[in-house]
C-alpha cells in the first residue's frame, strides 16, 4: 500500500522537476522584474500598464474573442467528432483533412486570412463577381471594427478548432459502443443518447480541451496582428509591444502576469465546474 | 428523417467542413505558386493561371536551408520524445489516482501555456548560455517540450481515464505485474491518443519561432531560419515560405493518422 | 520505435558534424537587410572573399533579447552587430557594446561626416558604433496620380496643404483614399512625426511638443487623414500597398519602398516629403556597426568593419541593396531603375531650399521605444479617436516630460540646444 501511495508522485516527478527548471525559475525571475522599479519594490509597472491607452481596450477585446471563439470551437469540434463516428467510410481521410490546420503556423494562418479579407482579396473578388460590391472594399480597418472582429474570430476558429477536435476524438473513440446501442434499444432518441451518454462520458476530454483551448485563446496574438495590426489590441500583443517596441520589460512582465492570472482563474473555474472523479470513470 | 436523407445531410455537412478547411490552404498554395504577379491581381483569380515555381525555388536555394531543415526535424523529434516521456506518466497518475496536489500539478502544467514565452526568453537564454545549451538543438527542444508538455499530460490523462480500470485490474488478477498490465493492456488502447499528443508536440515545435531564433545562432530550425527573414519579404515569398513550412506538418499528420484511428475497430465493436 | 531512434541518432550526428565544421567563423548579426533576396546578396556579393563570416539576420526583438542574454551570461558568440541607431542605443545602457574609438580615425579618413560620427557616440564620450550605411524617408507616387495634382503645385516642393488637396482630388476622381502612411505595428510612423511633421510645423520635436503650433498641426493632420487609406494603421511597409495599387501616394523609409520601385521603375516618381510653415523637415536613417565587449573575434570584426566601409563595398551596397554610402564614394550612373528613383528622391530631399534636417533622438538610452510611443499615442488619441488636441497634448506631454527627466536628454536638432534636460514649453 505504501508503494502505491508514492506511485503517483513518482510518476509526476520527472515532469515537475523539468517544469520547475524550465518554467518556474525563469517565471519567478520575470515576476520579480514586474514588481521592481529602480531597484526597489514598487507597483510602478502595473500602474503604467493600467494607465496605458490600450489597456482597457485590449482587456475587453481579449475577453470578447475568448467568449465568442472558444464555445464555438468546442461546439464545432463536438459536431465534427459525432459526424466522424457516423461515417462508414472515408473516416481516415476526413479526419486528416479536418486536422490539417493543426500544422499551420500562426504566421501562415494570418497570411491566408489576410489574403481573403484584404481590399483586393478573395472575399471581395467573390462579392464583386456576385455584384454585391462594386470594387475593392475595406473590411479590416479601424473604421469597420465589426467586420474586423468577425475576420479575426473566423481565422481563429479555422486555425485552432482542430486541437479541440483531436482531443475530443481521442476521447470519443474510447466510449464503448454498447452503451449507445443499449440506449437505442430502450428507445432513446439520438439527441438523448448524445446528452445522457456521450457528453457525460466525454467530460474528461471536454475538460482538457476547454482548459487548453481557453488558455491558448487568452494568448491570442499573431493572427490578430496579421489581420488588424494595432487596431484590435489584445493583452499578449500589448505585452509584446511593451517588451519589443517600447523596450520596457517591466510593463511587459506586468501584462504577462495579468494574462497568467486570468488563465489561472479560468482553469480553476473549469476544474471546479467539470469536476471529474477518477474513481467514477469506467 | 429517412436514412437516405440523413446520409445526405451528414455528407453535405462533412463536405462543407472539409471545404472550410481546404479552401484557405488552397489559397496559400495559390499565393505560393502565384509569383509576384498573382499576389496583386484584381479581381483575384481562383485558378492557378500564373503558376510559377520561381518563389519556391528562391527559397530552396537560400544558403543553409538544408541544414536548418535537419535541425528543425531533429528538434521536433526530440520534443516529441521528451514530451511523451515526461507527459504520459504524469497523465497516467492524474487519471488513475486521486492524490493530494493533483490539481496543483495540473495548474503548473497549464500555466506553462498561460505565460507568453517571449517574456520568459531573456532569463531562459541567460541560463542556457551558462549551462552550454545555447545554440544546440537539444536546448531548443527542451523549451519546446515545456510548451508541448501540457498537451501530452492532459491528453494522456483524459485518455487513461477513458480506459476502464477493470481491464487493468483483470490483468493483475491474471498475474500481470503493474508494469506488464500497463504495457499489455493499457498502452495499446492509449496508443492512438498518445499519437495525438505526439502530433501536437511535433507541430508545436515545428511552428515555434521566437525561442528557436533567440536560443540559436548557427543551429536555427527551418521555421526560425525562414520566418525571421520572411516578415519583411515581399508577399509572394511570404506565401511560399508559409506554404513550405505547412507541408511537413501536413505530411506528418498524414503519416500518423492511422494511429489516430487504429482503435475505432477495437473499442467500438 | 527503433527506426526513429536510429534516425534521430543519425540526425544528431549530422548536426554535431555540421556545427564542428563552422565553429571557427566570425558571426555578424544584423537587424538590417533581412529579406531573403537581400541577405543572399550580402552573403554572396558584399561579404565575398573576406574569409569565414556567418551573416545571421534577426528581427529587432529577438536581437535585443539575445544581446541582453549574452551580456548577462557574460559569454559572447556574436563578434559584430549591425543595426539601426535606435536599436543600438539601448545596448549602451545594457552594456552590449564596447567602444570602437580605435576604428573611428580610419572611418573619418574614409570620409564619414562628423555629424554621423557624433551620432555613433550615442550621447556619450566614446565612439560606440561606426556608421555603416544611411538612408532617409521619401515619398513615392504612382504616375497616374500626378494628373490630379492641384493647380500650381510642384510635386518636388509640395506643402502639407497641397498634399491634402492632392489626396482629396485623387479621392474625388478615383473614389479611393489613395494616400498611405506606415502606421502599422512595425511601421516607422513615429519617425514621421518626429522628423517630418513636428519640425515642419513647429520647428522642434520635444520643446514644441504641446505648443500652439503643435495644436494647429494636429488639427491639420487630422484633416488630411480623411483622405488617407484607413488600412494605413496596418501597413508596416508601403511597398506592398503601392504594388497592389491600394495606395497611389506613400511616405516611407527608402528601403521599405524599394521593392515597389524595383518592380516597376517606370510607373513611379519619388519626391521629398511636404513642407510646413517652418520648413521641410527630414530625418536620416543610420545603421551602424558595433562590437560587443568580449567579442570572440574582435580583430576579425574590426577587419569586417574596415571591409564594409571601403568605397567599393559601399557602392555595391547602394547598387544591390538601395542603402547609401556613409563614406566618400561616387555612385555610378548605371544604377538599377528602382535604386535610381531612390537616389533621386533622397537628393531632392537633401538639396531642397527649405530643408530642415532633424537628428535621430540621442541620449534617450533604453527609453527610445517609450519616446516613440508618446508620438504614436498622441496620434491615436487625436486622429483616430477624435480627442481634442489640447487635452491629448497636455496629457501626453506629462509622459514625455517624465521620459526626458529620467534620461536627462538635452535637446537635439531641430530643437534649440539646451543646458540640461530638454524643456517642454
Amino acid at each position: 500500500m505504501e508503494r502505491s501511495r508514492a506511485l503517483p508522485y513518482l510518476l509526476i516527478a520527472p515532469a515537475t522537476i523539468f517544469l520547475i527548471a524550465l518554467f518556474v525559475i525563469p517565471l519567478v525571475q520575470t515576476v520579480v522584474l514586474a514588481f521592481v522599479d529602480d531597484g526597489a519594490w514598487s507597483l510602478t509597472n502595473f500602474r503604467k500598464m493600467v494607465g496605458d491607452l490600450n489597456f482597457g481596450l485590449s482587456l475587453r477585446n481579449t475577453f470578447l474573442l475568448v467568449l465568442v471563439v472558444v464555445p464555438l470551437q468546442v461546439a464545432c469540434a463536438l459536431l465534427m467528432g459525432v459526424m466522424l463516428q457516423k461515417l462508414d467510410k472515408g473516416r481516415d481521410l476526413v479526419l486528416w483533412i479536418w486536422t490539417i490546420p493543426l500544422g499551420v503556423s500562426d504566421l501562415a494562418a494570418g497570411l491566408v486570412w489576410l489574403a481573403i479579407f484584404q481590399d483586393r482579396g478573395y472575399l471581395n473578388t467573390l462579392l464583386a463577381a456576385f455584384g454585391v460590391i462594386d470594387g475593392p472594399t475595406n473590411w479590416l480597418s479601424y473604421e469597420s471594427p465589426g467586420s474586423m472582429f468577425l475576420a479575426v474570430a473566423l481565422a481563429e476558429i479555422w486555425r485552432a478548432t482542430a486541437i479541440v477536435l483531436v482531443i475530443l476524438v481521442a476521447g470519443l473513440q474510447l466510449i464503448p459502443k454498447e452503451y449507445g446501442e443499449a440506449a437505442e434499444i430502450f428507445g432513446a432518441s439520438p439527441w438523448t443518447r448524445f446528452r445522457k451518454i456521450t457528453l457525460p462520458l466525454l467530460k474528461p476530454s471536454i475538460q482538457s480541451a476547454l482548459i487548453l483551448r481557453t488558455v491558448l485563446a487568452f494568448e491570442v496574438f499573431a493572427v490578430v496582428y496579421a489581420l488588424s495590426g494595432r487596431n484590435f489590441p489584445v493583452l499578449v500583443g500589448e505585452a509584446y509591444a511593451w517588451q519589443h517596441v517600447n523596450q520596457n520589460n517591466g510593463v511587459a512582465a506586468a501584462y504577462a502576469i495579468l494574462v497568467m492570472a486570468i488563465s489561472l482563474a479560468a482553469t480553476l473555474a473549469y476544474i471546479r465546474a467539470l469536476r471529474v472523479n477518477p474513481e467514477t470513470q469506467p | 428523417m429517412s436514412v437516405g436523407l440523413r446520409r445526405v445531410v451528414l455528407w453535405s455537412g462533412v463536405v462543407t467542413l472539409c471545404l472550410w478547411v481546404l479552401v484557405p490552404i488552397y489559397l496559400i498554395a495559390l499565393g505560393a505558386f502565384g509569383g509576384r504577379a498573382g499576389v496583386f491581381r484584381w479581381p483575384k483569380s481562383l485558378l492557378p493561371w500564373d503558376a510559377t515555381l520561381a518563389s519556391m525555388q528562391t527559397f530552396l536555394a537560400v544558403e543553409g536551408v538544408g541544414r536548418a531543415a535537419v535541425n528543425g526535424a531533429l528538434v521536433a523529434a526530440l520534443t516529441m520524445l521528451l514530451s511523451l516521456a515526461l507527459g504520459a506518466p504524469a497523465g497516467y497518475a492524474l487519471a488513475r489516482y486521486a492524490f493530494r496536489g493533483a490539481n496543483l500539478f495540473r495548474l503548473l502544467v497549464i500555466l506553462t501555456r498561460a505565460f507568453p514565452l517571449a517574456i520568459l526568453a531573456l532569463p531562459l537564454t541567460v541560463t542556457f548560455i551558462r549551462v552550454g545549451l545555447y545554440d544546440t538543438p537539444l536546448g531548443v527542444a527542451l523549451v519546446h517540450t515545456a510548451l508541448a508538455l501540457p498537451f501530452a499530460a492532459l491528453v494522456s490523462a483524459s485518455l487513461f481515464m477513458g480506459i476502464p480500470r477493470e481491464l487493468e485490474e483483470a490483468a493483475w488478477v491474471f498475474g500481470c505485474s503493474r508494469l506488464q498490465a500497463f504495457r499489455k493492456v493499457v498502452l495499446p488502447l492509449a496508443l492512438p491518443g498518445l499519437a495525438a499528443a505526439a502530433i501536437f508536440a511535433f507541430v508545436i515545435s515545428w511552428n515555434e519561432v521566437f525561442a528557436a531564433s533567440v536560443l540559436t545562432v548557427r543551429n536555427k530550425t527551418l521555421t526560425a531560419y525562414l520566418l525571421t527573414v520572411l516578415a519583411e519579404s515581399p508577399l509572394h515569398y511570404r506565401f511560399a515560405g508559409g506554404f513550405l513550412l505547412i507541408l511537413p506538418s501536413i505530411v506528418f499528420i498524414f503519416a500518423v493518422r492511422k494511429y489516430l484511428f487504429a482503435m475505432w475497430g477495437v473499442s467500438n465493436k | 520505435m527503433k527506426p526513429i531512434a536510429a534516425w534521430l541518432a543519425g540526425a544528431a550526428l549530422a548536426a554535431i558534424w555540421t556545427t564542428a565544421g563552422l565553429a571557427q567563423d566570425v558571426i555578424f548579426l544584423s537587424t538590417q537587410l533581412r529579406p531573403v533576396e537581400e541577405a543572399t546578396k550580402v552573403r554572396q556579393v558584399i561579404l565575398k572573399g573576406v574569409g569565414p563570416v556567418t551573416y545571421a539576420v534577426e528581427e529587432p526583438s529577438p536581437f535585443q533579447t539575445r544581446m541582453d542574454a549574452e551580456t548577462q551570461a557574460g559569454k559572447r558568440t556574436i563578434s559584430l552587430v549591425g543595426a539601426l541607431h535606435g536599436e543600438l542605443q539601448p545596448l549602451v545602457n545594457s552594456k552590449g557594446l564596447s567602444p570602437v574609438d580605435d576604428l573611428s580615425a580610419k572611418a573619418k579618413e574614409r570620409g564619414v561626416p562628423d555629424a554621423l560620427m557624433a551620432l555613433g557616440k550615442l550621447g556619450g564620450e566614446q565612439q560606440m558604433y561606426i556608421p555603416w550605411m544611411q538612408a532617409t524617408y521619401i515619398m513615392a507616387a504612382h504616375k497616374s496620380a500626378l494628373a490630379h495634382l492641384p493647380a500650381g503645385a510642384d510635386v518636388n516642393t509640395l506643402t502639407y496643404d497641397q498634399l491634402k488637396a492632392w489626396a482629396k482630388a485623387v479621392q474625388e476622381k478615383t473614389g479611393k483614399r489613395a494616400l498611405g502612411f506606415p502606421a502599422g505595428p512595425k511601421g516607422l510612423m513615429a519617425r514621421f512625426f518626429q522628423g517630418y511633421l513636428y519640425p515642419s510645423y513647429t520647428g522642434g520635436v520635444v520643446s514644441t511638443f504641446k505648443s500652439a503650433d503643435a495644436e494647429a498641426m494636429w488639427t491639420a493632420f487630422k484633416d488630411l487623414w480623411q483622405h488617407v487609406n484607413p488600412n494605413s494603421t496596418s501597413y508596416d511597409f508601403m511597398q506592398e500597398p503601392l504594388m497592389a495599387g491600394e495606395v497611389l501616394i506613400a511616405f516611407d523609409h527608402v528601403a521599405r519602398l524599394k521593392e515597389a520601385l524595383n518592380a516597376a521603375p517606370n510607373d513611379f516618381v519619388t519626391f521629398p516629403a511636404p513642407a510646413g510653415p517652418k520648413g521641410r523637415g527630414f530625418m536620416p536613417v543610420i545603421a551602424g556597426l558595433g562590437i560587443p565587449p568580449g567579442a570572440p573575434n574582435r580583430a576579425a570584426a574590426a577587419g569586417l568593419i574596415e571591409h564594409l566601409l571601403k568605397p567599393e563595398t559601399q557602392v555595391a551596397m547602394a547598387r544591390e541593396l538601395g542603402f547609401f554610402p556613409v563614406v566618400k564614394a561616387e555612385l555610378p550612373s548605371d544604377l538599377p531603375g528602382g535604386v535610381k528613383l531612390l537616389v533621386e528622391g533622397v537628393a531632392k530631399t537633401q538639396t531642397a531650399k527649405d530643408a530642415l534636417p532633424s537628428l535621430l533622438p540621442v541620449g534617450l538610452g533604453a527609453k527610445g521605444g517609450e519616446f516613440n510611443k508618446v508620438y504614436m499615442d498622441t496620434f491615436q488619441r487625436i486622429v483616430l479617436r477624435g480627442e481634442a488636441p489640447r487635452a491629448a497634448l497636455d496629457a501626453q506631454a506629462a509622459t514625455l516630460a517624465a521620459i526626458i527627466t529620467e534620461t536627462k536628454a538635452p535637446c537635439w536638432a531641430p530643437d534649440k540646444a539646451s543646458n540640461g534636460p530638454c524643456p517642454i514649453n
